[in-house]
């Protein structure tokens, strides 16, 4: 059993900026990531609005943050699950990948978001084969073919306007009437010539023996159901905080989120949570990296006090 | 040539060689984008506890990877990565986009046994 100042689970912004605060004050920390150390910003291809980085991709901006950790002597173990966990009682423990067992007595959680999927059999079984959550990523496989783009918020309208570059025509089915986005994105995606919107309505089902063939599109108004025959599907509808782990042992509200003070507090003793999965209204790499630093510095203040 | 730690295949020539000397190989093709990344961290991660296997892998974009992007078994793929898996030179299994470190390992485990 190894024994750590601190132990993060997540890391994104959030989970790598408070081990920089905590590594660099002499604390002996732990990073565990269940995927890669970066978080959602390896899926950001241009940064821009992170200040004193002229625009840069989330991967560098990910790569830089890691490195700066793991040189102020942080311990990264990446794409490893969290198999156990006792965060309750002083001494807490982390039991990684069923095998190795680590102790500390403050753990701070920065689980950040995950994209929301339709949760649809059809959607995992077409994963990679039509069905993508990642326009940049894959975009170019659906040249002259004809897409649809499910989501009206920001990333839905923008991604939509991305893909015409490849995509003969992109349709982009959204539940509601209205859209979740920027004007300026809203006005950009309609005046598009090759986007087509169904509105009101959602996917229920991807069809295709191989890959993908056709979507259903259910009108949300009459019930009444249509099939598009499209080869690629993008699915951008939002993140839902990655909380679900600590369900029965932190206070979580409602739209999942782990409720904590302006400290970064959780209602256990030595646990903090930072960054997207904690309950608050922006979610940035600005506020995430804020965040990081609050629990940080508390994680400090509570050693000091103990 | 893509910038992670694993051993790199830069030609047809090299991936043919490398699956007529090793029972075991795992190839992620790809790119350096947000799908691939968490593939190849998986595989880095993995190396060491899968001696038996031979992990790799091979820019998409390069001319030399049709020798994967053409593979029948990929015919039907529209997501980054290609992952190919060889067992004494011939595919045994390959996936498209993103997998998990579990779903990577249940691969391993059941086409090259642990
Ligand atoms: C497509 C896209 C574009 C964006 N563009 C911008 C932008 O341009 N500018 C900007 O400021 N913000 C942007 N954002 C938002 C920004 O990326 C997030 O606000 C920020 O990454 C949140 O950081 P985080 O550390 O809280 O969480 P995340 O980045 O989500 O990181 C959480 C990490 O925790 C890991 N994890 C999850 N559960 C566990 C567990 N149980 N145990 C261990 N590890 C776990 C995950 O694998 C992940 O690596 C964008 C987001 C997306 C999706």
């Amino acid at each position: 059993m190894e024994k750590f100042d601190a132990i993060i689970l997540g890391g994104g912004p959030a989970g790598l900026t408070a081990g920089i605060y905590l590594a660099r004050a002499k604390q002996s920390v732990l990073i565990v990531d269940q995927g890669s150390v970066g978080g959602q910003i390896i899926l950001t291809h241009k940064v821009a609005n992170y200040p004193g980085v002229p625009e840069t991709s989330g991967y560098q901006l990910a790569g830089n943050m890691k490195k700066q950790a793991k040189e102020f002597g942080c311990k990264i173990v990446s794409s490893s699950k969290v198999t156990k966990m006792d965060l309750i009682s002083d001494q807490k423990t982390i039991e990684v990948d069923g095998e190795d067992v680590y102790t500390s007595d403050s753990v701070i959680i920065a689980s950040g978001g995950e994209p929301r999927s339709l949760g649809l059999e059809s959607e995992k079984r077409l994963k990679g084969k039509g069905v993508s959550y990642c326009a940049t990523c894959d975009g170019d496989f659906f040249q002259d073919q004809d897409i649809v783009v499910v989501g009206g918020g920001n990333s839905a309208l923008e991604e939509a306007v991305s893909l015409t570059a490849y995509a003969r025509s992109v349709t982009i089915v959204h539940e509601f009437d209205h859209f979740q986005a920027y004007a300026s994105a809203v006005k950009e995606a309609s005046e598009h010539p090759k986007i087509n919107f169904i509105l009101e309505s959602n996917v229920v089902d991807f069809k295709g023996k191989e890959s993908l063939e056709s979507v259903i599109v259910k009108n949300l108004k009459d019930g009444s159901e249509q099939e598009l025959a499209v080869t690629g599907a993008f699915i951008f509808i939002g993140y839902v905080p990655r909380s679900e782990a600590f369900k029965g042992i932190l206070d979580i509200n409602d739209r999942g989120e782990i409720i904590v003070d302006r400290d970064m507090k959780t209602g256990v003793k030595g646990v903090f949570a930072a960054g997207d999965v904690i309950s608050k209204r922006y979610r940035q790499i600005t506020t995430a990296v804020s965040d990081g630093t609050i629990a940080a510095l508390s994680v400090l203040e509570y050693k000091n006090k103990k | 040539m893509l910038q992670t730690n694993l051993n790199h295949i830069e030609s047809a020539s090299q991936l043919n060689q490398i699956i007529s000397e090793n029972e075991n190989v795992m190839v992620c093709c790809g790119r350096m984008g947000p799908m691939c990344l968490p593939v190849y961290d998986v595989m880095e991660n993995l190396e060491d506890k899968y001696e038996n296997v031979k992990f790799f892998d091979m820019a998409f974009d390069s001319p030399e990877a049709g020798v994967i992007r053409n593979l029948p078994e990929c015919s039907t793929f529209a997501g980054l990565p290609f992952t190919v898996y060889y067992k004494n030179g011939k595919v045994v299994k390959a996936t498209s986009s993103i997998q998990t470190k579990d779903e990577v390992k249940t691969i391993l485990n059941e086409k090259f046994g642990n």
